[in-house]
Formats: C-alpha cells, structure tokens, sequence
C-alpha cells in the first residue's frame, strides 16, 4: 500500500522506495534590517525561513492556509502572508517582523498603542495583527480604498467600520477585536 | 509536499517555452492558491515558474477609451487605480469584497481569475473528486453544498458519473470581468491569441478537471477593459455567510445604461452559482429595451434564474440560492436606476 510518496508498506515493514530529492535554492533576504544568506529546499515558505531557520518567532504559523493572518509580515513594504510565500520566490526581498518594527528599542506607535488600549489577550495573533495594522496605515495613506468605503472616487477616512474590515484578514480567538480597532484608530492618528 | 525546482526566468517567452515543455511545470504568481495547494498536495508540481517579473505590473490607458491591465498588477493596486474606482466601480468593489488586505497584495490580475474552487471536497485529496483526480467521483452530490452551483448543473446530478462536478468558481474579480466584456491577452507556445473574458472559464462538461480553455504552458499576459458606453452605470453586490473575508454565496456585476426610462444597455454576471463567472444573457435580453422598473427586474432575474437547479445536501441544500441570486440582481439594478 502506497502511504505518501515513494513509502511503501509491504507487510510489516515500512520501506522507503524512492523518495524524490530534495531541491535547493540559495537566497538572500534581509530580515529585520539585517541581511542573512540561506540555503533552503525550494519548497520552504518564508513563514518556516523565518521561524525555523532564523529563529525569529514573531511570525506564528497559525493555520499555514492563508486563512488566519497570524504569519502577517511586510514583504518590501506591504504585508503579506508569510505562509502563502515560497521564500525561494523573493531572493533579495526586505521582510519586517514585528520583532524589528521597534527602532533603538522604541516600540512603533502600533506597538505602544496595542499596550496602552490592551488590545490582547493571550497575544498568539498579536504580532499579526500588529504588521497588519502597520500595512492598513500605510495603505490609508496612500488613499487605497476598501469594501466599505462608500465614494471609490474620494478619500477614506479610518472610521472604526474601515478598521475592521481592513483588519479582517487577521483573527483573533480570544476575541479581543474590540480594543483591537481603537489601538489602530489611535496610532494612526499618531502617525 | 512533492519536491520541486524553481525557475525564474527574465521574459514571457522564455517562461512559457519553460511551461510548455514540461507536462508538470506550472506558473507561480502571487502563489496565494497554489502554494496552498502544494502544502495540500491538491498541486504536485516538478516544476514552478514564477511570472510575477515577465509581465507587465502596469494599467495602461487604452487608445479606445478603455484600460489594459497587465497580468502582474497586484488586485490591491488595481483596485486603488482611480482610473478604475472612477471609470469601472464595479471591478475595484469586487476585488475590494475578495480576500483579505494582505492576500489581496499578493493576488495578482492574472492570476486571480485562474484561482480554483473552494469546493471542500477538491481541496481533500482523500475525497473522490472528477476535478482532482477525473473520474473518481463527485463527494460534493448530496453532500455540503452551501457553496456550490445552481446553473449549469443537472437536476439530480449522478455522484458516481466521471464527468459530475458541481464545484463553484471562486473570484469575485472574474464575475465583474465578465459583465465589463473584458479580453485577455494571451500568449503561449504557439504564440499570442485574444479571447474574450467569457470565453476563458468553461462549464465542467467532458472534463471536470479542467476550469479553463488555456493550453497548458499558456500565459495571461494583459486583460483589457474596453471603454464603457457614455451614461452606463456599473455595480457589485456580494452576499456572503460573514460580512468580510469569505466567499460569495452570490454575487452580481452589473452594467446598466437607462435612457428615456428604458434599458439601453445591460450586463450582468453572477457569481457563487456556477462552474464559471455566469453571464446572465437570458435577464439581459428581458432587459434590454424594456421599462427600467423594478417588476421588469424581477421578471429578468426570475427568467435567469428559471434554468436553475437546486442541490441537495447534508446542509440542506442550496435551493436558497436561486431567491438569492433573484433578490439580489434586482437590488442591483435597483441600486444603479435610484442612486443619484
């Protein structure tokens, strides 16, 4: 009976037939504002290169199906699910983590504003939810729109409605959603 | 997860002579579906080619008036355009209503309209599935099919047929390409061809396993979006199970043009309902030409709808799709006749 690919159960025994090799690619990123070389197999997400090779925690393998945002970092400038990236695809790419968002040991204005509203609770989505946040003030910035922006043609303003849908992709399961939304409300206007 | 080489190439040519000539090579955009799909092993690829740098991340002014999108734009940006939220609403509000803000920044044009079902049962590898492995079956029959179709599917659709599949396509962005009369740029092996947007996603008939008419090593390069008539008014309405980040369990595009309290124009797609981005000709041609009123909405999107056929299931079924899709065409048109 054929088990996974190339393993093999014949009888009691368990046989490896002929399991394909592995390919690898070496990249380059620059993480955090610090440039690492890595080789890694082709098919290693940037969420493992971060967490498994680097040992850079901050980034959480939630659901690893793109459905939770808990892996959310910035991938040159805007954030992305670091669980749907193949590393191997963005040699020479800048990554954010919300561990390097703090400059001289200085918390971003997101950071701070997610302590001073308590806008957690058992903090597994936090650093998430933080690089999210930090994306959606960017784009606000730019003046991208979103689903509940009633004029497309004119500026949205970051009303709590705006905050939660562009929040949308990040879950949280202790539910703290309602601290969440004023924390990005005020650090936004503290940008 | 299958091991896999990587390649990317510096142009369009040299990555679909690199497709083309591997049977397992696939192309890797915003990698959002497919590299779920490698994880799940729903994709078992040998080779993956990533485009996201040999087409154009541009969206140019056409010289007809209208807009050319090139395949490498990311949904975020083109939904930003204002070229778009100005000139084409409906297209920025279906892919504002898609995904969430960070996929939405991986998504790109090109790849968008190629994502694949959400169908549970294809995305299980365990399942009997005709689009993930043709002819095992279809486990979707009398199973949960709160998400799948209601047009262009049979009445009592026979789970063991090879060729049975009620699997719904899942991007919003292809359902306002479809009522906007895009085209897509196509280049392959063989060279370039143009096709229109209705033309790209085909119903499961004869191979389930197969969501499009594209050759294998076949590259979107460009999709364009002719200029729309002076006076058309456009719109996208998505209902869904949460009020963001899920999937449509119907959708409408529409264009619509009133003159003189008539229909001029007319175009209308639905989403959520069936195999492919649903161009609704029948509401059309009730439409066009007749009272722009509310019973004359309704009597369209009751002749649309009129060819539907509900799906039994586990979770009840999904007969509540066709008052839906009804309901919702009409609040849409009503939308784009009353708003100033």
């Amino acid at each position: 009976m054929l088990v996974a690919e190339g393993l093999r159960v014949d009888g009691d025994s368990l046989r490896v037939a002929s399991v394909p090799a592995a390919v690898e690619a070496e990249i380059t990123l620059q993480v955090d504002g610090r440039a690492v070389r890595l080789t890694i197999d082709t098919r290693t997400s940037l969420l493992d290169a971060l967490r498994e090779r680097l040992g850079n925690t901050s980034p959480k393998k939630g659901c690893d199906h793109g459905q939770c945002g808990a892996c959310t970092v910035l991938l040159d400038g805007e954030r992305v699910l670091s669980c749907l990236t193949l590393a191997v695809a963005h040699d020479g790419g800048e990554v954010t983590t919300a561990d390097g968002l703090a400059v001289d040991g200085a918390l971003h204005p997101v950071q701070q504003a997610f302590i001073d509203y308590d806008a957690f609770q058992c903090g597994y989505c936090t650093p998430g939810q933080i690089c999210s946040a930090v994306g959606v003030l960017r784009e606000a910035e730019r003046g991208w729109p979103s689903h509940v922006t009633a004029d497309l043609t004119g500026d949205a303003e970051l009303t709590d409605a705006e905050i939660a849908e562009r929040m949308s992709g990040n879950l949280c399961r202790c539910g703290a959603y309602m601290n969440i939304v004023p924390a990005v409300r005020a650090a936004g206007g503290a940008r | 997860m299958r091991p896999f080489t990587f390649a990317r190439p510096a142009e369009a040519d040299e990555a679909v002579r690199t497709v083309a000539r591997d049977p397992e090579a696939v192309f890797l955009a915003g990698g959002t579906n497919l590299v779920d799909h490698l994880r799940l092993g729903v994709a078992r690829p040998s080779l993956v080619v990533d485009i996201r740098t040999v087409t154009s991340r541009e969206v140019r002014d056409a010289s007809d008036g209208g807009l050319s999108i090139g395949a490498a734009v990311t949904n975020s940006e083109l939904a930003a355009d204002r070229r778009v939220r100005e000139r084409y609403p409906v297209l920025a509000q279906a892919l504002l209503s898609g995904a969430s803000g960070q996929l939405r920044n991986m998504a790109t044009s090109g790849g968008n309209p190629l994502q694949r079902t959400r169908c549970v049962y294809f995305q299980d590898v365990t399942m009997p599935c005709n689009k993930q492995a043709p002819g095992s079956g279809c486990s979707a029959i009398g199973g949960y099919t709160r998400y799948h179709a209601v047009l262009g599917v049979p009445a009592a659709p026979d789970a063991g047929d090879p060729e049975t599949c009620i699997a719904t396509h899942p991007s919003d962005m292809a359902v306002a390409l479809a009522a906007l009369d895009a085209r897509v740029q196509l280049r392959g092996p063989d060279g370039n061809r143009e096709i229109a947007f209705t033309e790209l996603h085909r119903l499961p008939d004869g191979d389930p396993s197969r969501d499009t008419v594209l050759h294998h090593g076949e590259l979107i390069t460009a999709i364009d979006l002719p200029a729309l008539p002076a006076g058309a008014r456009t719109a996208y309405r998505k209902v869904r199970d949460r009020a963001s980040y899920a999937f449509a369990l119907v959708s409408v595009a529409a264009v619509l043009r009133v003159a003189d309290g008539r229909v001029a124009d007319v175009r209308l797609a639905l989403g959520g309902v069936a195999h492919k981005p649903w161009r609704a000709a029948r509401a059309e041609e009730a439409l066009r030409g007749q009272p722009a009123t509310e019973a004359g909405f309704r009597v369209a999107a009751e002749a649309e709808l009129a060819a539907a056929q509900p799906q039994s299931g586990l979770d009840g079924g999904n007969g509540f799709k066709i008052p839906l899709a009804t309901r919702t065409i009409v609040a849409v048109l009503r939308q784009l006749t009353t708003e100033a």
